[in-house]
């Protein structure tokens, strides 16, 4: 197990910086998700850990030395590549040894750490098979299996996931939740899928643009994001974001009303209030109106209760425990609302929901989050 | 009663459209064999008359219009062999040489180029591959003469040395280029994969870049096989003693200026001196197909 730290770490290619000074500190035993859009810098900067990828400028420590110019071999790491990137003219046997055969090591220690690998991903009757006669998730095993057979004190993975279906992806990924629970080693994994970031990590680095936009546990960044980036980001579905005007305690949101801010936001002029799904309350639902003049109401609230809207039904996503209901505004803005997979929604129909100020979210005209008061 | 009707016409009318495009296929089928076979004819003529006159004495040769020899004289192939001062022992001993040497020269010098030029990063890398590939475009010729004075300065004429040391020197263009593009189109992460292992980029390329590319090095093998083995020029130009010449040379000298020369003999060499190629070519045949698939050359 060793610790990472990134000091002012920047990348440039051709003079065309891509990674910003990223400051960073990885704990030993940490599962670190690095998370963001494409091209965000996220590979980049795990390939520079690894040392596959030179450093423009900066210092990256793994444990007690400064590895910037260490070749990938010498800082003690193992990385699961997207392709899996398994030797093809190789057997499993050999891929899972060819890289203690390179570190010199006894050949009974080797067989020793091949059977052990094997014995934990299950997949001792397979030594003997070339990656080509193996499945997705097979030779995904085999690519953790050529990891752990080094015993590193730092696992790299590349989003080792993307490759595999919905059903294998589950299954690997609660897998690799318990390799982590049963090696405790630290790991540091790239992804774009936030399910994976969410459920696996101990901290997530939502990045942006080569720039890291906030580092939290799953809970913080969900519960607290720091900028309206990140709270777009993370959350499926999407959080629902509607513009909104603030003065003396109140903020106005054009074409719906208005609503007291929660102690602690005393911001004046534009804001951006923040909603997730879940936490849009259906209070009623109608029959369905006539096409023409499908126009939302927006009821004014009591001075601090809940601000209630009305809008119709653009379309019912269905997903069995939960539904996704498309929601048209008066002012033309959709929103989404979650319900419980129960209900019986369909398009057309005219839906009331509320929504209680002290669950939002409150974003100044930066994008900043406007902290309510205790957080 | 109506519906039964329309469904057995309707089934009637698909039946005759399936056997009308078949017709139609084997009518296109049968147009394009017999153009093939045609084309096909015409190329390997020279090769069937060649061997057919490697079996008839030489007032037959160019007597008869038939391909079938009258009589099939094995003659040709015994005197053949040592028809001329020295036999051809020593000839398809020197072929050989010769040839295993470039073989061999090519396939490592060349590979090596290519890798670097594929997967190595180094100063300069777009202007040395531009320069390489430049050289593609420069006939044989064209380089002859100072080649041939550099290598009388070095004391190299009247050796094998001009032939061989120059293919251990990454000297064919056409190999590199074939190379690289296979070389290409192998994943990077497994370079990546083997750095992380503990490979240093020779290793790399040793353990897990050349393996994976033996249909390339098979293609660049029978290539540089056949072009060294049927290579006349080369020979003619810094050989001048007959115990040294390659087969081609040899072949060369069954032809006199004063008329007498000996064709059958000659043609029953020419025969043995394309079975090696043949040879080599149906033995890497299937590495080949794929080399040049897989190099995008196809």
């Amino acid at each position: 197990m060793a610790s990472v730290t990134l000091s002012e770490v920047r990348k440039a290619y051709s003079g065309f910086e891509v990674i910003h000074g990223i400051d960073l500190d990885v704990r030993s035993g940490e599962f670190l998700v690095l998370v963001g859009p494409s091209g965000c810098g996220k590979s980049t900067l795990l390939r520079m850990i690894a040392g596959l990828e030179e450093i423009t400028d900066g210092t990256i420590s793994i444990g007690d030395r400064v590895v910037n110019d260490l070749p990938a071999s010498q800082r003690n790491l193992s990385m699961v590549f997207q392709s899996y990137a398994l030797y093809p003219h190789m057997s499993v046997r050999k891929n899972l040894a060819f890289g203690l055969g390179n570190l010199r090591m006894p050949k009974d220690e080797i067989a020793r750490r091949v059977a052990d690998a094997a014995r934990i991903l299950q997949i001792e009757e397979l030594l003997e098979r070339k990656p080509r006669q193996l499945s997705g998730g097979q030779k995904q095993r085999v690519a953790i299996g050529r990891a752990i057979v080094r015993e590193p004190q730092l696992f790299l993975f590349d989003e080792p996931l993307s490759n595999l279906d919905a059903e294998l992806r589950v299954q690997m990924r609660v897998e690799l939740a318990g390799l982590y629970q049963r090696l405790g080693t630290t790991m540091i994994y790239v992804t774009h899928d936030q399910i994976e970031a969410m459920t696996m990590a101990t901290r997530i680095v939502v990045l942006n643009k080569g720039n890291v936009e906030q580092v939290g546990t799953p809970y913080e960044l969900y519960n607290f994001p720091r900028n309206l980036f990140v709270a777009s980001f993370i959350g499926s579905p999407k959080m629902n974001l509607l513009a909104a005007n603030a003065a003396s305690g109140r903020a106005d949101i054009p074409g719906l009303g208005s609503i007291a801010l929660p102690p602690g936001i005393t911001a004046d002029g534009p804001i951006t209030i923040g909603l997730r799904p879940e936490q849009l309350t259906i209070s009623s639902a109608d029959r369905p109106l006539p096409l023409e003049g499908r126009a939302a109401e927006g009821v004014e609230p009591s001075a601090s209760g809940p601000l209630t809207v009305t809008g119709i039904i653009t379309l019912v996503e269905y997903l069995g425990s939960e539904v996704f209901i498309y929601l048209r505004l008066e002012t033309g803005q959709t929103i989404l609302v979650k319900a419980p997979g129960k209900s019986s929604h369909h398009n057309g129909e005219n839906l009331t929901v509320s929504l209680h100020p002290d669950d939002a979210h409150y974003f100044d005209a930066t994008g900043q989050r406007l902290a309510k008061a205790g957080e | 009663m109506t519906t039964t009707l329309s469904i057995s016409t309707t089934a009637l009318t698909a039946k005759q459209y399936r056997e009308a495009r078949a017709r139609r296929a084997k009518r296109a089928g049968l147009l394009k064999h017999v153009f093939l076979i045609a084309t096909s004819l015409i190329m390997i003529y020279p090769l069937i008359w060649m061997i057919s006159a490697s079996f008839k004495p030489d007032n037959q040769i160019f007597g008869s219009l038939s391909l079938w020899p009258a009589t099939f004289d094995w003659d040709n192939y015994s005197q053949g062999w040592n028809a001329l001062s020295v036999s051809f022992t020593r000839f398809f001993w020197n072929s050989t040489f010769v040839t295993v040497l470039s073989v061999i020269g090519n396939v490592i010098s060349c590979s090596f180029a290519a890798y670097a030029f594929a997967r190595l990063e180094f100063t300069g890398k777009n202007m040395w591959f531009a320069l390489m590939m430049m050289t593609l475009m420069v006939p044989y010729h064209v380089v002859l003469i100072p080649q041939y004075l550099l290598f009388l300065n070095l004391g190299w004429v009247n050796t094998y040395l001009p032939l061989i040391v120059p293919k251990f020197l990454a000297g064919e263009a056409f190999f590199i280029f074939l190379m690289i593009q296979f070389f290409r189109q192998l994943p990077r992460e497994l370079d990546e994969a083997a750095m992380i292992d503990g490979c240093s980029p020779f290793k790399i390329y040793w353990a897990i870049i050349m393996p994976l590319s033996l249909p390339a090095m098979a293609t660049a093998a029978i290539f540089s096989f056949i072009w060294t083995w049927e290579d006349f020029l080369g020979p003619l130009v810094y050989l001048n003693k007959i115990e040294d010449y390659t087969v081609p040379l040899a072949l060369r000298m069954f032809l006199s200026q004063d008329g007498a020369s000996q064709y059958g003999p000659m043609f029953a060499m020419s025969i043995l001196s394309i079975l090696p190629i043949f040879l080599f070519f149906i033995i890497f045949q299937r590495l080949i197909i794929r080399g040049i698939a897989m190099s995008g050359l196809k």
